[in-house]
């Protein structure tokens, strides 16, 4: 067991966890966030993308306490009052189906905005698509999730 | 996952001492493929011993028309430096297409280079770009540090803590990507360091990663893509399995071989 302290969603928290504890799990089992999904734990779907220190990572790929002193942002943290523009974009698109892959899509969509932004590139269609590769949805539902984060990038 | 107790070292010496301290222990880098194995019970690590926190062995230096990559530098780092991309663009050109961008975020260049997966995409680059391997305790060349299959040059307790590569005056990677794990079905990586040509291929050798000399005597004597259809690529020696028979990715050592050097 090792006792780890980290920020989550602009919370200082903590918790003694036994080593091979995966971030996926600190966050669901101890601290009971469920927003961060876990869908195939292989690291492929990117169901559990959270970010780290402002990076998209999968949680279910790094170990808890590996991350002391860590800035984490769940999917919980994203809505402050109001719904993150990201969210409200996958809501006017219908950019979910079943709804199972949705948070680590918007996760991933937050970050690549951003991303793209501060590097001054233009985030096309196509660059979506590519930068979802680690992203699956089995609802089929890519052409709506693209358009959702087309639309929150023009607003974000 | 089985039990296992996690060090995180401020030195390398640290790191040392909890590798040889613990039964079966391993060195933890990004995990992108280390977590995985452990998950599927194909790798039980006594100790994992994060090199992460040990100052010095991140980020990326160019001294003249060399550059130096710490080994705990991210794939996302590499793609996206200024160095690299201005004195080995087709390194960060690699990097860039490894995995998918959160993997990118946490994955590093050591890591991948210590797992040497037969299908990874810096052990071709490495290779190619006829790099060095330091360690804590030596400096190796990339011809004698990709041994085979998952097997490298390295000691017992010996750790990876930078990459040296040479600029090269040209070169490119082509691969083509297995669709669903995004690694090297096959992946040719073309160097030319101006005294000649290397080429190594990835994702098809029974052995791994390797130098193909047909290709090197060929793309020396005139670069170009016609040069390559005159090589004689044979498929003994490569891998077979139900994604591609050993013909196949013969086959596709030529078209990469060409890609890369059409877009040299």
């Amino acid at each position: 067991m090792t006792s780890i302290n980290m920020n989550v969603n602009g919370k200082a928290v903590s918790g003694d966890v036994p080593d091979e504890t995966l971030l996926s799990e600190f966050l669901r089992e101890h601290l009971r966030l469920t927003g961060t999904h876990i869908g195939c734990d292989t690291s492929q779907c990117g169901a559990c993308v959270v970010h780290i220190d402002g990076k998209a990572v999968k949680s279910c790929s790094t170990l808890a306490v590996s991350l002391e002193g860590a800035e984490v942002t769940t999917i919980e943290g994203l809505a402050n009052g109001d719904l993150h523009p990201m969210q409200v974009a996958f809501n006017d698109n219908h950019g979910l189906q079943c709804g199972f892959c949705t948070p680590g899509m918007i996760m991933s969509g937050v970050d690549m905005v951003k991303r793209y932004k501060a590097e001054g590139k233009d985030l096309t269609s196509d660059a979506i698509r590519a930068e979802l590769e680690g992203n699956i949805c089995r609802c089929t539902g890519y052409h709506n999730i693209v358009k959702s984060i087309e639309d929150a990038a023009a607003k974000m | 996952m089985y039990p296992t107790k996690y060090h995180k070292p401020a030195s390398i010496a640290d790191a040392v001492a909890a590798l040889n301290g613990g039964d079966e222990a391993m060195l933890l880098s990004g995990g992108q493929t280390l977590l995985a194995t452990m998950k599927q019970h194909l790798a039980a690590p006594s100790d994992l011993v994060d090199i992460r926190g040990i100052a010095g062995l991140s980020g990326i230096s160019a001294n003249g028309n060399e550059l130096t990559i710490g080994a705990t530098t991210t794939h996302a780092e590499v793609a996206g430096n200024v160095d690299v991309r201005r004195l080995c663009p087709a390194l960060a050109d690699l990097a860039s297409g490894i995995g998918d961008t959160a993997v990118r975020n946490m994955g590093t260049i050591g890591g991948s280079i210590a797992n040497n997966d037969p299908a990874a995409d810096y052990p071709a680059g490495l290779l190619a770009l006829n790099a060095t391997i330091v360690t804590n305790t030596r400096e190796i060349s990339a011809d004698d540090f990709f041994e085979g299959l998952f097997a490298t040059a390295l000691d017992e307790g010996e750790i990876i803590t930078a990459v040296r590569v040479p600029a090269p005056s040209k070169a490119a990677y082509a691969k083509f990507a297995q669709p669903a794990s995004l690694f090297a079905l096959v992946g040719v990586f073309v160097a030319d360091s101006g005294s000649g040509v290397r080429v190594a291929v990835t994702g098809a050798g029974e052995d791994g990663v390797f130098r193909h000399a047909g290709l090197e005597a060929a793309l020396t004597g005139s670069m170009g893509d016609a040069s390559i259809d005159a090589v004689d690529i044979s498929d003994g020696n490569l891998i077979s399995d139900i994604h591609g028979a050993s013909d196949y990715r013969a086959h596709l050592i030529s078209v990469m071989a060409k890609r890369a050097v059409l877009s040299l």
